[in-house]
């Protein structure tokens, strides 16, 4: 399948600050993508440059196989939606005003933002000044403006940042529904845990420096992280269980009446089946998998980019 | 072109809104009408028409007030919504750079040309119908002639205004140089002149030397072109004594000024469309 966003050796510099150092990547037709990665880590300047706005200094951008920077691309921005990580829209017009002169410039009729303001629930204050709205509403109509005359591609840059639950949870069901349409998402946060299930890839940047592309699943097995499994019994039981295991864990692992034992994410199964092969007793077993922040940080360690 | 139109719009609605339409129009006219009163009351004895009056007094009051006003206007309509975010947003649609800055620049001038034509105006209107007797074709020819140059001057100020708008990267840093760009054209560029034609004597600065200088100030040409416009205003404004070899066309002045218009707006989009965001 052809890329709708392809990223080659892509590096920007702003003087002697590298914002972007080499990074390779590519979002397929259809597919969510989300660049995760601390503040200052490259996320906005990388959709800058896929939204034309900033040239690469080195490396080649395509976006539906056009150089975002050239101006034969301005057509394509048509079938763009964008929603900026802060927009500040005037407060002495109202929401649809607002929508109408964005509609204009992308050449969309104006007939149908009332269904845009019911599915980003602000139906209600379509008509209020903006300078009224709340934080969420501000976002939720910014989101709205993003998807003016069904984009293709929807780049959003922290839809969720500074939101309520409720406000995150609405944003996510508009991306849910974008995707189910077949559109193609690139966006940006800095929280992987509120990504889960939601997204397809995740690429992880860091200083400038792409750490990780791939699934959630897949970067959660490659990290190489522990699973841990907490075992609680009598103390008879986590004696017997020592004795087992003596060879292969401490005896710091054993304690009075449970034992925690870390073993690598592909050796966890194998591991339950030892323990309970055992025939011992015991009252209670949990397994915890590293948790996606840990991961997270574990690959903004990383020195070579990981592919999963 | 209907994207320009939609920028157009917006910035007149915004003009509007933010009550600055109101604003300038009102002060234009106080103005207008304080100094053609005061100004044309001793004109019983020179036996010049108010209307000319008028037009010198105007001229000495657009001078300070047309391009503050433009550059207000146009200070921050590029640095402003990078601030604000909003730039980057207009960007990511269908529109490029030079559309942009046309759009802001069409739609400022209209809210200038609001202004002055409605403040100028109702001043013109007034002295004639307070007036003993009917003014002359050439009189409302002068008053016409400083209408019109008053938007130029609005003109070239806005566009030097997005170069400035264009080039800074913060609003506060954008205001000083606008007020320093105000006070180097109305104010110290004359003043310099006139320090070098006092220290250094008449025989090394030609009257030729001293007019191709002004003429590089936008201001100069306005002053050229008003107080100069008829025989009456150059009597009053103190150029009549010029000599006719030392006047410039009111055309060669008026497409000096569209110059001063244009070459800055190329600049500013040129410069627009260098800006990293």
């Amino acid at each position: 399948m052809k890329p709708n966003i392809e990223l080659i050796s892509v590096t920007k510099e702003y003087g002697r600050t590298k914002a972007v150092d080499v990074i390779d990547f590519s979002v397929l037709a259809g597919e969510c993508l989300a660049l995760v990665g601390h503040n200052g880590a490259g996320k906005s300047t990388l959709i800058k440059m896929v939204l034309g706005l900033t040239s690469p200094t080195r490396g080649t951008v395509n976006v539906f196989g056009y150089n975002p920077s050239h101006i034969a691309f301005s057509q394509m921005r048509k079938k763009i939606g964008f929603l900026p990580e802060q927009v500040l829209f005037q407060n002495n017009m109202t929401g649809r005003e607002t929508l109408e002169f964005y509609s204009r410039l992308k050449g969309v009729a104006c007939d149908d933002l009332n269904d845009l303001f019911r599915r980003v629930d602000l139906f209600q204050a379509a008509d209020d000044r903006i300078g009224t709205y709340s934080k969420g509403m501000r976002q939720r109509l910014g989101l709205a403006q993003a998807l003016i005359g069904s984009p293709k591609l929807l780049i959003l840059d922290e839809p969720t940042s500074g939101l309520d639950p409720s406000s995150r949870q609405n944003v996510y069901g508009i991306i849910h529904e974008m995707k189910q349409a077949g559109v193609t998402i690139l966006l940006s946060s800095h929280a992987l845990t509120e990504l889960d299930d939601r997204i397809d890839r995740v690429a992880i940047v860091n200083k400038g420096h792409l750490t990780a592309v791939g699934t959630i699943p897949n970067l959660r097995h490659n990290i190489g992280l522990a699973a841990e499994i907490i075992i609680y019994g009598t103390d008879i039981s986590m004696q017997s269980l020592a004795q087992h295991f003596s060879n292969r864990f401490s005896a710091d692992c054993f304690e009075y009446n449970v034992a925690h034992l870390h073993c690598p994410m592909n050796e966890k199964v194998a591991l339950l089946k030892e323990i309970m092969a055992l025939n011992i007793s015991f009252t209670n077993i949990e397994i915890n998998d590293p948790s996606l922040e840990q991961v997270f940080m574990a690959y903004t360690k990383a020195k070579e980019p990981v592919y999963a | 072109m209907h994207r320009i139109w939609t920028l157009v719009t917006k910035e007149v609605r915004d003009g509007y809104r933010n009550r600055w339409v109101i604003m300038i129009t009102l002060v234009m006219t106080v103005l207008a009408l304080t100094l053609s009163f005061l100004g044309s009351a001793p004109t019983g004895s020179t036996r010049v028409s108010a209307l000319a009056v008028t037009v010198v007094s105007l001229s000495s009051l657009s001078i300070f007030f047309i391009p503050l006003i433009a550059l207000l206007l146009a200070y921050d309509s590029v640095v402003g919504e990078a601030e604000r975010g909003t730039l980057t947003l207009l960007l990511t649609h269908p529109i490029s750079r030079t559309q942009v800055i046309l759009g802001k620049f069409f739609g400022h001038l209209f809210l200038l040309v609001v202004a002055t034509v409605i403040g100028y105006g109702v001043a013109g209107v007034i002295i004639a119908l307070s007036s003993d007797e009917p003014f002359m074709g050439a009189e409302w020819a002068s008053f016409l002639k400083l209408i019109l140059s008053s938007i130029l001057l609005g003109g070239i100020f806005l566009s030097i205004g997005y170069i400035i708008s264009s080039w800074v990267k913060e609003r506060g840093t954008a205001a000083a140089i606008a007020i320093g760009v105000w006070l180097s054209f109305v104010l110290f560029y004359d003043m310099g002149l006139l320090t070098l034609l006092a220290t250094v004597q008449g025989d090394v600065i030609t009257g030729d030397f001293v007019k191709w200088v002004m003429l590089f100030n936008p201001i100069d040409c306005y002053r050229m072109f008003n107080l100069t416009s008829s025989n009456a205003t150059a009597l009053l404004s103190g150029m009549g004594g010029l000599n006719a070899d030392q006047r410039i066309s009111d055309i060669s002045l008026i497409l000096i000024m569209l110059s001063w218009v244009i070459v800055p707006l190329i600049a500013a989009c040129a410069i627009f469309k260098r800006r990293q965001l």
